[in-house]
């Protein structure tokens, strides 16, 4: 008999939980959560805001998930140690939970640079929980104007979120450009064109040197009145609890392929883990949801005894504004194809006989298929990239793919 | 379990499949009210390369990618099928990022639409396969423990 413990209360976890059980129905699992919420789809925050879903609809289980799989949920606790050696995890009320197998899903927390007296912010918010945008929702009012210090993923769902519940949005980021960890230079400025004709206002290449009150003064020198501030620099990683148990940490939680850290019986999964990334050959922090999913089922099934791995992780996006969808994969390196239209742009990468990467914008369907051709490193020279490059379609891979992948169940 | 397999050479190419399918899903009664004149959302597409043409629906993976990847929650696997709940989808396309088949696309509300095999519409068993003029779709159980496919036995496949 195992005793489980998951410290987080995200989508790894859930991956974790339902990968224990697909091997071990009996050991009792407690998951342990600082957030006082059963598990929602945390990228919903901004669709809440935005009204296109509600508390109900985000929940990303059932409520009866936890039940149905025997576990202890200790919600608004947080783990503020763990001994390896012992193996029990400390809690914030003192109490200690012992541990066979562990699994840290502790996720990352908002990184706020250190502004000039931002102290003198009355309402300024963070947008990375379901807590922040209920408390972020209670500070919009109609007439309000709004900073977003951040222009990556974050900082413009956010945006898009509250746009039409207040009188303007303002978003500034150091980098020259919208969605900078995904986007080169010309696809960012596609997207940050359709976002200003939808009616966000942009500071771009220009960070906050002080703020006073309501006011942020810019390096540029510029001015920018506000009422609500939000603050989506960036995030780190959730390290800690691992690294003061001794374990090796990065970026984040150091794991190999099936998830295990440097520590016997402990186990991290998503966005605080650094585990293998097929698209660089090394590790890296994914910090994607459909990673996290993967990663906690990898865990939760070595945990229970079985056997996975997770060798194909690579970094993925679809991020969509106003109806304009952007969806990457993979590295941009080695040679380019490209289709451009007005409001479209498709680049392919291709290197030593694979796709490499790719940047949709506007163009998406069935993307999926030139996912795949990444993570299974397809070569070029077996399918037919002149049919393929054009659309993402199965009618350019060879007859016996398209029998393997058409005639059987797969 | 039962799945629908294509038989690519003995696909015409007729698109009738996208037609029965929109139509099944459709909740109407009348074929024609149905589709006549408007945008189909069917959750079937003929995919059409030199001088080949299939169908390419959900495959119900065993291992479902959308499953794993959705941000919502809303595709589940039950039973061996692989559902959405149109409900819950926000429309953030991370299932048409992840999806090798190409088999998910957004519906005329702009929530994604998949094949959940006709079993819970008027159809009752999937309407592309029951069309067919040409038995290029097929809906049976191909599973090992149950069949073995050989195509010298099996003429039709492939």
């Amino acid at each position: 008999m195992e005793q489980y413990v998951i410290i987080g209360n995200g989508v790894a976890t859930v991956g974790c939980i339902e990968g224990i059980r697909s091997v071990d129905k009996e050991s009792p699992i407690t998951v342990v959560s600082g957030e006082n919420h059963k598990v929602y789809g945390r990228p919903l925050i901004s669709y809440y805001l935005e009204g296109k879903t509600d508390l109900e609809k985000m929940k990303y289980r059932p409520d009866d998930f936890y039940d149905k799989n025997g576990v202890t949920l200790l919600l608004g606790k947080k783990a503020t140690a763990v001994d390896a050696k012992a193996g029990t995890v400390t809690l914030d009320d003192g109490a200690k939970l012992p541990y066979t197998k562990l699994c840290v899903a502790t996720g990352s927390s908002p990184f706020v640079p250190p502004f000039e007296n931002l102290e003198s912010v009355k309402d300024k918010y963070s947008f990375m929980t379901l807590d922040d945008s209920l408390a972020l929702e209670k500070a919009l009012f109609p007439e309000a104007k709004v900073l977003i210090v951040g222009a990556g993923l974050i900082g413009l769902k956010c945006a898009e979120g509250i746009l039409d519940r207040v009188a303007s949005v303002t978003i500034c980021d150091l980098a020259d450009r919208v969605l900078s960890s995904i986007l080169d230079t010309e696809c960012a400025a596609l997207m940050q064109r359709h976002l200003e004709k939808n009616g966000m206002t942009f500071l771009l290449g220009d960070s906050v040197a002080r703020f006073e009150t309501n006011k942020a003064f810019m390096k540029s020198g510029k001015e920018v009145d506000f009422d609500v501030l939000v603050l989506a620099v960036g995030v780190r990683a959730n390290i800690g609890l691992v690294r003061d148990a001794g374990g090796e940490t990065d970026r984040g939680i150091v794991v190999d392929e099936d998830m295990s850290t440097t520590l016997p019986g402990i186990y991290a999964a998503g966005d605080c883990a650094q585990g293998p990334d097929l698209s660089i050959g090394a590790k890296r922090v994914l910090a994607i949801l459909p990673n996290a999913y993967m990663q906690g089922h990898t865990a939760g099934v070595n945990m229970a005894g079985g056997e996975a791995t997770l060798k194909n992780a690579i970094p993925m996006n679809s991020i969509g504004f106003f109806g304009l969808h952007a969806m990457t994969a993979g590295s941009y390196e080695g040679d380019l194809y490209e289709e451009k239209t007005e409001d479209s742009i498709k680049r392919l990468f291709t290197k030593d006989d694979v796709l490499k990467g790719y940047i949709l914008i506007g163009r998406n369907e069935r993307a999926g298929i030139y996912t795949s051709m990444i993570r299974e490193k397809t070569p070029i020279s077996s399918v037919n990239f002149d049919v393929l490059r054009k659309a993402a379609t199965t009618a350019g891979f060879s007859k016996q793919t398209r029998k393997d992948k058409f005639s059987v169940p797969v | 379990m039962k799945r629908v397999y294509v038989n690519e050479e003995w696909c015409l190419g007729c698109h009738l499949c996208e037609f029965n399918c929109a139509f099944a899903n459709s909740g109407l009664s009348d074929m024609v009210l149905a589709l006549k004149g408007k945008p189909i959302y069917p959750r079937i597409h003929v995919e059409e390369g030199d001088k080949i043409a299939y169908a390419v629906s959900c495959r119900h993976c065993e291992d479902p990618m959308c499953v794993k990847s959705c941000i919502a929650g809303a595709i589940t696997k039950e039973d061996g099928v692989v559902r959405i709940d149109s409900n819950k989808c926000v429309g953030c396309y991370t299932c048409i990022l992840v999806c090798p088949y190409g088999a998910l696309a957004p519906g005329e509300s702009g929530a994604m639409q998949k094949c959940e095999l006709c079993l819970q519409n008027s159809c009752g068993e999937p309407a592309c396969a029951k069309g067919c003029p040409n038995n290029a779709i097929v809906y049976e159980d191909r599973s090992p423990k149950n069949t073995v496919i050989d195509d010298a036995a099996n003429p039709a496949c492939f």
